[in-house]
């Protein structure tokens, strides 16, 4: 690995991330619990403040062994675990972190560095929700994902399951995305998302603030939502509970003074709560990713070109039928006055042109993508 | 003195001959038995030297060695005792019967003397009449399914005391008709009019049942899944006569011909917590599972991600073969089991589905639970439907179409299969080639074409796609598979996914 890398990022900020990852279970008893998480708070403190808080006891020695690290033992420890390092004082750090007065002081990542250079503003979106998402909500996310990325927009998450991965999906398939983690960037945490951390380091970027092998934490994953929140110039809520993690990024991104989004959900949806109060306080509606790029750039100053493929005759009524709220082939069916096999064959059709998904248990929706009439 | 008799002992489903020799000579009295017997074998001494005292004969007190021959094959229940005890009588001059070497004998005694049913009495009598046996002496119990091998003198048989008049030509027993056997499903059996509502998921049965395809079926509990299934087989076109002796055979050599004797195409479904040997057979000697139990009709695995992971997997192979492979050390045994796999599974371990905001599952559990679904056995079954809760005016609504209707639709389909493939074949069976074989639409083609590229089916899917779709025209009376009937078997085949 060569040695560049770590020249972007200064000995004592890297010194920095280490001292997180060996606070990592101090810090877990002191920042998390009621009332929500302290953990971005904390982050702001110097050092030496940080440890009196968090390890009063062992803090000296932590420091010392921290301060006694090397430049050299430093660089290897990021070479052997495949990551590069960049600081805030780096040239390669996002310009739109620095204003944060919680700003990580090193970034550690894999993929390709230059990214993090490109990442600006306006051309990145924050894509948070439910690890318990619904079908509608991976739906939304995946789109929004794979819309965002295919216009240029860097998508940002975190990895988890639900909303994250469904939005990292979308848009590794269509363009780049960049995923921030709550553990060392050398590590798939959750591992059932390992093969979707490998694709994103190969045409995006895996960032922590934490260095290479760290662990999860509960207190590092309000942490690292503070990142993906100062990184966006927008951060859309597709899912999410009253009470739930994504909240905070959103809290977070208002307190930066980044656009708010929010995905519309049914109000009886319990995972739709969080949105719909977002919604309620004034974030913007986001039906797709045009309604983004109309938040961040303006209205009209970005237009998506979206129409999907050309509609039979035949199908144009099952689609309508799907949109108005049927959900089965019986439903179609009974609705249309058509017979079970034909509706079945139909909804089959739209499936695959891709203006209606399926879940699991077989009920149809609609998804984000315009036919050929609405585009124009 | 040295008396043979013939018996059989169960080996599967089939019964391999076996000879027993008796020797009565001077020494010490005793009474062995030698030649790989089990427990129930050796337990016999006990009740032939009860029976023969009973029924007024002596018991030799001098030294008897029983040899079961060949001593490799191992011999199990208690079906030799008849043989046994007709051979010592021989043997100690208490019957004078010449015969006794050409003829079969197989049964268990009570202490009284009379004779108990014995499994596997039909494939004993097949046995017997491949070996060359004059006739074959059973239970009076067994008589009936005895007779149902053509070919072989039945002689019913009610104690060891009504041997000494039959040998001497007294007495001759009237000999026993041939059980029927029920091609179809009797009249009460469960009928699909009970079905109320839900054309889809009844379309998913009746395509299903025309091509012989697997099926799954996903959704809420007491949506109709376990209700539809056991009413799959009252649709499944008729037994052949052939089919329904193989059918008997194997509830004959399971000890359950009487339940299954009545019931047209069997109808298994094992409980979630079975074995991997309970399902596709096992032990030693092998016995059939309920994979071979479910020969020729239905194996239904209700809640199958409950299921044991590797009884699942033993299922794969066969669930292809249509056979099972069975080997142990004295070689390998082939069972039979085509069956129709029938599986219902909830959504997620609550049952509600994750869609539903009462549904408390977390996301592992539900990976975990649906990593079952996504296995390689999942990937063998032809149709996956989607069961929803029925609805309040569903419910309400009249009985729908019965089962006698729907099974008229689904023989004219099999009737096309049989003409394209050859007797008794249908879609499910097709090969590869076969499936590619079938003249399709240009458009179906492009559907198909389509639904390839973009969801990166393997070349299995793609071949489970032709032939469903093959059997949708078949329903509808086509010889061209058209874009509508693609689009319904591509409908019926949501899982394929990239």
């Amino acid at each position: 690995m060569a040695r560049w890398e770590v020249a972007d990022a200064c000995p004592e900020c890297l010194r920095r991330s280490w001292l997180l990852g060996m606070l990592g279970p101090y810090l877990e008893r002191i920042a998390t619990g009621e009332p929500g998480s302290r953990s971005p708070e904390l982050l702001r403190l110097s050092n030496r403040d940080l440890v009196e808080v968090a390890a009063p006891r062992v803090g000296g020695e932590l420091l010392r062994r921290i301060g006694a690290l090397t430049e050299t033992e430093l660089s290897e420890g990021l070479a052997s675990a495949g990551c590069w390092a960049s600081c805030r004082h780096g040239d390669l750090y996002p310009a739109q972190l620095r204003e944060a007065a919680d700003a990580p002081w090193a970034l550690i990542g894999r993929g390709e560095p230059a990214l993090l250079a490109e990442l600006e503003p306006n051309g990145t979106v924050t894509v948070v929700g439910s690890r318990r998402a619904t079908s509608y909500g991976r739906e939304v996310a995946r789109e929004l994902g794979r819309e965002l990325a295919a216009a240029g927009i860097v998508v940002v998450s975190g990895l988890a399951f639900g909303v994250d991965s469904c939005a990292h999906r979308g848009a590794v398939e269509a363009g780049r995305t960049v995923a921030v983690l709550g553990c060392g960037a050398d590590i798939a945490y959750p591992a059932a998302h390992r093969s979707l951390w490998r694709r994103i380091a190969e045409n995006g970027l895996v960032l922590s603030e934490l260095p290479p092998g760290a662990s999860p934490w509960r207190w590092s994953f309000p942490a690292r939502n503070r990142i993906m929140a100062a990184l966006a110039g927008m951060t859309v809520v597709v899912e999410a509970a009253r009470r739930s993690g994504s909240l905070i990024t959103a809290d977070l991104a208002a307190d930066l003074g980044r656009d708010l989004g929010a995905v519309p959900g049914p109000v009886t949806s319990g995972a739709s709560a969080g949105p719909n109060a977002l919604l309620a306080g004034g974030a913007c509606v986001v039906r797709d990713a045009q309604d983004v790029l109309d938040a961040m750039l303006g209205v009209g100053a970005r237009r998506l070109d979206r129409g999907g493929p050309a509609l039979d005759e035949s199908l144009a009524p099952v689609l309508a039928a799907v949109e108005a709220g049927e959900r089965t082939p019986d439903g179609v069916a009974a609705a249309l006055g058509l017979d079970g096999p034909a509706a079945a064959a139909a909804l089959a059709r739209l499936e695959l042109l891709g203006y209606v998904a399926c879940s699991e248990l077989g009920a149809y929706t609609r998804t984000s993508q315009p036919t050929p009439a609405d585009a124009t | 003195m040295l008396a043979t008799a013939r018996t059989f002992t169960l080996d599967g489903i089939s019964a391999r001959p076996v000879r027993v020799e008796v020797d009565v000579h001077r020494g010490l009295p005793g009474f062995a038995i030698v030649g790989l017997p089990d427990a129930a074998v050796r337990e016999a001494r006990e009740r032939v030297r009860a029976a023969l005292v009973n029924c007024g004969f002596e018991f030799p007190l001098r030294r008897i060695v029983v040899n079961l021959a060949p001593a490799s094959l191992r011999k199990v229940g208690p079906g030799m005792d008849l043989a046994i005890a007709a051979a010592l009588l021989s043997a100690s001059g208490q019957l004078e019967w010449e015969r006794l070497g050409a003829v079969a004998l197989a049964g268990e005694l009570a202490l009284d003397g009379t004779t108990r049913p014995v499994p596997g009495a039909l494939a004993i009598a097949e046995a017997a009449r491949e070996s060359g046996a004059e006739a074959i002496l059973v239970p009076a119990e067994n008589g009936s399914e005895a007779a149902l091998a053509e070919g072989v003198d039945v002689v019913p048989l009610d104690g060891l005391g009504q041997l000494p008049a039959l040998v001497a030509g007294e007495w001759e027993p009237p000999r026993p008709a041939a059980l029927p056997l029920w091609l179809e499903s009797p009249p009460d059996a469960p009928d699909l009019a009970d079905l109320r509502g839900q054309p889809h998921l009844r379309h998913a049965l009746e395509v299903a049942a025309a091509g012989g395809h697997s099926l799954l079926m996903i959704g809420p509990p007491g949506a109709g899944k376990s209700l539809a299934a056991s009413r799959l087989p009252s649709i499944l076109p008729p037994l052949e006569a052939g089919e329904a002796l193989e059918v008997a055979r194997i509830a004959s050599a399971c000890g359950r011909l009487e339940a299954a004797i009545r019931g047209g195409r069997p109808f298994r479904a094992p409980h979630h917590t079975i074995s991997p040997a309970g399902l596709v057979g096992g032990g030693s000697p092998p016995r059939p599972g309920e994979a071979t139990l479910a020969n020729r009709g239905v194996l239904f695995l209700d809640e199958l991600c409950e299921f044991r992971r590797d009884a699942l997997e033993a299922l794969r192979a066969p669930l292809e073969a249509g056979e099972v492979s069975i080997v142990r050390a004295a070689g390998a045994r082939r069972l039979p089991c085509r069956f129709m796999l029938v599986a219902a599974s909830n959504p997620c371990p609550c049952g509600r589905g994750e869609a539903d905001p009462e549904c408390v599952c977390a996301p592992h559990d539900v990976q975990r639970y649906q990593g079952k679904l996504s296995g390689a056995l999942a990937d063998r079954i032809d149709v996956l439907v989607a069961v929803r809760q029925p609805e309040a005016a569903e419910i309400g609504a009249g009985p729908g179409e019965c089962s006698a209707d729907v099974r008229a639709r689904v023989c004219t389909a099999r009737e096309a299969q049989e003409r394209r493939l050859g007797p008794g074949r249908c879609n499910a069976e097709m090969s590869p080639a076969e499936a590619r074989e079938c003249p399709l639409d240009p458009d179906a083609a492009g559907l198909l074409a389509d639904l390839y590229a973009k969801r990166r089916l393997s070349g299995r899917a793609h071949d489970r796609a032709l032939r469903l779709a093959r059997t949708v025209a078949d329903l509808r009376g086509l010889e061209t598979v058209g874009a509508e009937e693609m689009a319904q078997a591509l409908q019926l085949r949501r899982r394929d996914r990239g």
